[in-house]
C-alpha cells in the first residue's frame, strides 16, 4: 500500500491509525522515561536493536518510512503535515527509536541534501528499511564544540583516502553499521577550509571501537580508533575540503532533531528523557499529589514542556517561511536543554529522600536519582548550551564574534591544547 | 507576535503603533503620572476610533474584527501597547463590551455604544481580597430577593474602577457563578484608589453594600456564569500575556543596542561572552514567549478545549520570564537604568503588573496541575 499522491490528511491519518493499531504494540507510558538508564544487559539490548530493525521494516513496507523522503530513494515523497499526523498516532505505541537520531536524522539528511544520486540510491533505502544504522563521526578527543577543528586526518591515495584518528562519544557505535565523519583533508589552510566529509562502516579492520563507561553505568558511549582506514573517494560526501558547507547543513538538522520532518517519533514526550508526564508520575505515584508545592512544581513541568513546543513549532514555522535565519534553531535547542535540566530537577525535587536511595518497587521513583546524576546530557549532547548561546548572540543578534586564535591561520599552526 | 499577519493586520497594527508613537511616548507617560485617571480622554477615543474597543464585539451591534478573530486582533493592539507601555483602559474595557455584546446587548445598548465609542469606560470586578484571592475562590454574595439582586462583598484590585460608569461583577450564587452589571454610582458601592506599581493604570478596591439592582441587572443566567467568567478570564489572560511579550520585545531591543554603544575597558558590553550568553537566554525567553502567547490567543480564540492549560502556560511563563528579562536589562544598564529618567522602568513596571494582575505564575502553575491532573494527562 503506497501512498495515493491525492490523498488527503485526514484520510492518511486514519490509514495510519489502524495499521498502528494492528501493527505496534502498545507501550505502558514512561516505559523507556529517564536518562540513558542502565536496565538491560548486552544481550537483551542487541535483541531490542534487532526487534526495531524489523520494527522499521515493517514500516517500511506498509509504506510509512520516511514520509518526508521522495519517493525515488526509498521515502513516500508527503509533506511535514503528513509525518506530524502519523507522530500523533503514534503516541503510546512502540516505534523504532534507535533508527531515529542519528541515523534518520541528521545523518540520512544530510545523505539527501549532500549525497550524489548513487550515494542516495545506496544507503537512503537501505536507512529507511532498517538495515543500516548510522552514527555520527564527529567529536574527537581533542574536543567536540569545535567541531571544525577536527583533527582526524584523511590522505588521498589515487581513488582511495586513508583516514586516521579518533572519534569519541558516539552513542551506541557498537551496534551500529555506518560512520558519517568529519576529516581533515588539507592541513595548510584555515580550518573551516580544510575538512571533507566521508562515510565508513564501522565494524571493518583498521577500526576500533571501545566502550566507555558512563558515571551511572551505561556503556553506551563509544571511542573509535581509525588506523589506515581505507575509503573509496566514491563514499566522500561534498566536495573535497569543502566539508564545512556539509557540517553546517549537518548541525541545522541536528539541532532541529526535535522538530524534524524527518523523523518517526510519537508526539508528546512519553518516548525518552523527563519529561511533564514523568513528573506527573513521580508526583501520583509518590503519594505528594495534594500538596500544593508538588502541584506548582508539576504545573512548572508542564508549562516548559508546552511552552518548549509551541517554541519549535514557530522556530519551524518562521525559519520555512524564511522570516527567521537557519541559525534560529539553536535557540530551540538552548530551550530543549534548559527545560529538560530543570523538568530532570523537578522530578528529583518531588521524590524527596526516595530519589536518592529507593527500592525496586519504588515505581516512577525508581532511578530518578541517577537520571539526575545525567542530567547535563540534554545539555551536552547534540552540541552544549553554551554553543548555542554563543550562535543565538553572534548569528541571530548580530552581537560581535568572540576573538579567536585560529582564524586566517594554516590549521596546522592553530594552538592546541593537551589531549585527553 | 504572530508571524504570518494578513496585510489587513499588518496595517492595522501599523496604525495602532503609529497612533501610540505621537501620543504615547516616554515624556507623555511620565507627564500622565500626575494625571488623576493615568490617561487622557481624547486620548482614549481616538484609540476608540482605531477599534481598541470594538474587536470583542459583534458586529451587528457595532464592532467587528479585522481577521475573522477580534481575540487575534485585539492580541496585537495589547502587543502594541505592551511596546509602548501605553495608557488606558484596554482590558477591563473590552472584557465588559464583548460581555454585553454576548449576553444582553439590547438591554445595555446605550452602555455598549459608549464603550464603543470610547466616551465611557467600564471595569470587570472579577478577582477578590485575601484571604479569597485564589483563582477561583470568589466570595462575593449575589443574593436573589424578589425580582432583585442585592451584591455584598469586596473585590480588588479593580482596573480604572475609579473612571468606570459601569461595572460588570463577578459573584457568586450558591454554587454557581452570577455577573451582574452595575452603574457605578449604584447606592452601596465604595471605590477606594489603591497604590499601584504602574505610572498609568490606576486600581482600586470596590466594596458593595446591599448593592440592590433588578434582576435585567444580570448577564446571562443567575448561577449559571461559570463558562463565561472562564471565557473572559481566558480573553483577560490573552491580552496581558500579548503585552508582556511587546514589552520584552521592546525593552530587549532598546537593550541591545545600548550594549553596542556603551564601552567599558575599550570594548562595547556586547563583545562580553558573558553578556552575549544572558542576551541569548533572554533572546530565548521572548522567542517562547511568543510562541506559547500566540498559541495559548489561537486556542482560546478557537475555544479549544486545551485552551485554559495553555493560556494559563503562556501567563505562567511569562510571569516568569518577562520580569526576569526586564531586571537583567536593567542590569545590563547598570545605574542609568534605576532612575526615573531612563524609559526601562516603563517597561518593567508594565510586565511586573501584568505578573501580578489576573493570577500570578504559582497559581497559574497550580492551575496547571489541576488540569493535568484531571484529563491524567500521563496516566
Ligand atoms: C549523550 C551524548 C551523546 C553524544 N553523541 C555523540 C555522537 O553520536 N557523535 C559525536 O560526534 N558526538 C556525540 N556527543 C558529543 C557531544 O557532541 C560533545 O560532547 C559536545 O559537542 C561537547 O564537546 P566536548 O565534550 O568535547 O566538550 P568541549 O568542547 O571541550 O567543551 C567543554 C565545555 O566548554 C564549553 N565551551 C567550549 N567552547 C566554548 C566556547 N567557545 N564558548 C563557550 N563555552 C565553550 C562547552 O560548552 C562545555 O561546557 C554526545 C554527547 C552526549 C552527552
Amino acid at each position: 500500500m503506497s501512498a495515493d499522491a491525492t490523498e488527503g490528511l485526514d484520510a492518511f491519518r486514519l490509514r495510519a491509525r489502524s495499521w498502528i493499531r494492528d501493527n505496534l504494540k502498545p507501550v505502558a507510558a514512561g516505559a523507556s522515561a529517564g536518562v540513558l538508564r542502565n536496565n538491560s544487559t548486552d544481550d537483551e539490548e542487541l535483541a531490542q536493536i534487532a526487534h526495531e530493525r524489523e520494527l522499521q521494516r515493517l514500516l517500511f513496507d506498509a509504506g510509512f518510512a520516511g514520509l518526508c523522503f521522495p519517493v525515488a530513494y526509498g521515502g513516500q515523497g508527503l509533506t511535514p503535515a503528513h509525518q506530524q499526523a502519523f507522530n500523533e498516532e503514534l503516541t503510546g505505541h512502540e516505534f523504532p527509536v534507535r533508527l531515529q537520531a542519528p541515523t534518520i536524522s541528521p545523518c540520512a539528511a544530510v545523505i539527501l541534501d549532500f549525497g550524489t544520486e548513487e550515494q542516495k540510491l545506496a544507503h537512503l533505502p537501505a536507512i529507511l528499511r532498517g538495515d543500516e544504522l548510522w552514527m555520527q563521526f564527529l567529536s574527537e578527543p581533542g574536543g567536540g564544540s569545535d567541531v571544525a577543528g577536527a583533527q582526524t586526518s584523511a590522505i588521498r591515495d589515487g581513488d582511495e583516502w586513508v583516514l586516521n584518528g579518533s572519534k569519541v562519544w558516539t552513542t551506541g557505535a557498537w551496534w551500529s553499521d555506518w560512520g558519517l565523519c568529519l576529516a581533515r583533508t588539507n592541513w595548510d589552510v584555515p580550518k573551516h577550509r580544510g575538512l571533507s566529509v566521508f562515510m565508513l562502516p564501522i565494524h571493518q579492520t583498521g577500526i576500533e571501537v571501545s566502550r566507555i563507561e558512563m558515571l551511572n553505568g551505561t556503556k553506551e558511549f563509544c571511542q573509535e580508533f581509525m588506523t589506515d582506514v581505507r575509503v573509496p573517494d566514491t563514499d566522500r560526501i561534498g566536495e573535497v575540503d569543502d566539508g564545512w558547507t556539509v557540517g553546517i547543513r549537518w548541525m541545522f538538522h541536528e539541532r532541529m532533531l526535535h522538530n524534524s520532518p524527518y523523523v518517526t517519533i510519537p508526539a508528546g514526550d512519553a518516548h525518552a528523557g523527563i519529561g511533564a508526564s514523568s513528573v506527573l508520575r513521580v508526583a501520583r505515584e509518590s503519594g505528594k499529589l495534594d500538596n500544593p508545592w508538588v502541584r506548582d512544581l508539576v504545573g512548572e513541568a508542564r508549562m516548559l514542556q508546552l511552552t518548549s513546543e509551541a517554541l519549535q513549532q514557530r522556530l519551524t514555522e518562521g525559519m520555512r517561511s524564511g522570516a527567521m535565519s537557519d541559525q534560529s534553531a539553536a535557540i530551540g535547542r538552548l530551550l530543549s536543554g534548559v527545560v529538560s535540566t530543570r523538568t530532570n530537577t523537578i522530578a528529583y525535587e518531588i521524590a524527596g529522600g526516595d530519589s536518592g536511595a529507593w527500592t525496586d518497587d519504588d515505581g516512577a521513583i525508581t532511578d530518578c536519582g541517577s537520571d539526575f546524576l545525567m542530567r547535563q546530557v540534554s545539555t551536552i549532547g547534540g552540541g552544549t548550551t553554551e554553543m548555542a548561546r554563543n550562535v543565538i548572540s553572534e548569528r541571530v543578534l548580530g552581537m560581535p564574534r568572540e576573538r579567536t586564535l585560529d582564524r586566517d591561520v594554516p590549521f596546522r599552526d592553530v594552538p592546541r591544547g593537551g589531549q585527553s | 507576535m504572530l508571524l504570518n499577519l494578513t496585510s489587513d493586520q499588518e496595517f492595522f497594527r501599523d496604525t495602532t503603533a503609529k497612533f501610540l508613537n505621537e501620543h504615547a511616548a516616554p515624556t507623555e507617560i511620565r507627564r500622565l503620572r500626575d494625571e488623576p485617571d493615568g490617561f487622557v480622554a481624547e486620548y482614549w477615543q481616538r484609540g476608540a476610533e482605531l477599534g481598541w474597543t470594538s474587536l470583542l464585539v459583534d458586529e451587528v451591534h457595532g464592532g467587528g474584527s479585522i481577521s475573522g478573530s477580534g481575540l487575534l486582533d485585539l492580541a496585537l493592539v495589547a502587543d502594541e501597547f505592551g511596546r509602548h507601555a501605553a495608557p488606558g483602559p484596554l482590558v477591563p474595557t473590552n472584557i465588559v463590551a464583548g460581555a454585553i455584546s454576548e449576553l444582553s446587548p439590547d438591554r445595555h445598548a446605550r452602555v455598549l455604544s459608549e464603550l464603543l465609542a470610547g466616551t465611557s469606560v467600564a471595569s470587570w470586578c472579577h478577582l477578590e481580597p485575601r484571604p479569597h484571592d485564589g483563582l477561583d475562590d470568589l466570595v462575593l454574595d449575589v443574593r436573589v430577593d424578589g425580582s432583585d439582586l442585592v451584591l455584598n462583598g469586596t473585590k480588588r484590585p479593580v482596573e480604572s474602577a475609579g473612571r468606570a460608569s459601569h461595572l460588570l461583577v463577578t459573584g457568586r450564587t450558591g454554587g454557581g457563578f452570577t455577573q451582574v452589571l452595575v452603574a457605578a454610582d449604584t447606592t452601596g458601592i465604595t471605590v477606594r484608589p489603591m497604590h499601584t506599581i504602574d505610572i498609568t493604570r490606576r486600581f482600586s478596591e470596590v466594596t458593595f453594600r446591599d448593592v440592590r439592582v433588578p434582576a435585567d441587572a444580570v448577564l446571562g443566567e443567575v448561577a449559571g456564569a461559570d463558562a463565561q467568567v472562564e471565557r473572559q478570564f481566558q480573553q483577560a489572560l490573552v491580552m496581558a500575556n500579548a503585552e508582556t511579550v511587546g514589552a520584552m520585545e521592546f525593552a530587549l531591543g532598546m537593550t541591545l543596542e545600548w550594549a553596542f554603544d556603551r564601552y567599558s575597558f575599550g570594548r562595547p558590553l556586547a563583545s562580553y561572552q558573558e553578556l552575549k550568553h544572558r542576551f541569548a537566554d533572554m533572546k530565548t525567553w521572548l522567542e517562547a514567549g511568543h510562541a506559547i502567547s500566540d498559541l495559548a490567543a489561537e486556542a482560546v480564540s478557537a475555544g479549544s478545549g486545551e485552551a485554559g492549560e495553555l493560556v494559563s502556560a503562556a501567563k505562567a511563563f511569562l510571569g516568569q520570564y518577562g520580569p526576569e528579562l526586564l531586571q537583567d536589562c536593567v542590569q545590563m544598564h547598570g545605574g542609568i537604568g534605576l532612575t526615573f529618567e531612563h524609559d526601562i522602568h516603563l517597561f518593567l513596571r508594565r510586565v511586573a503588573l501584568d505578573r501580578s494582575l489576573h493570577g500570578t505564575p504559582a497559581q497559574h502553575r497550580q492551575r496547571i496541575a489541576s488540569i493535568a491532573m484531571d484529563v491524567g494527562k500521563a496516566a
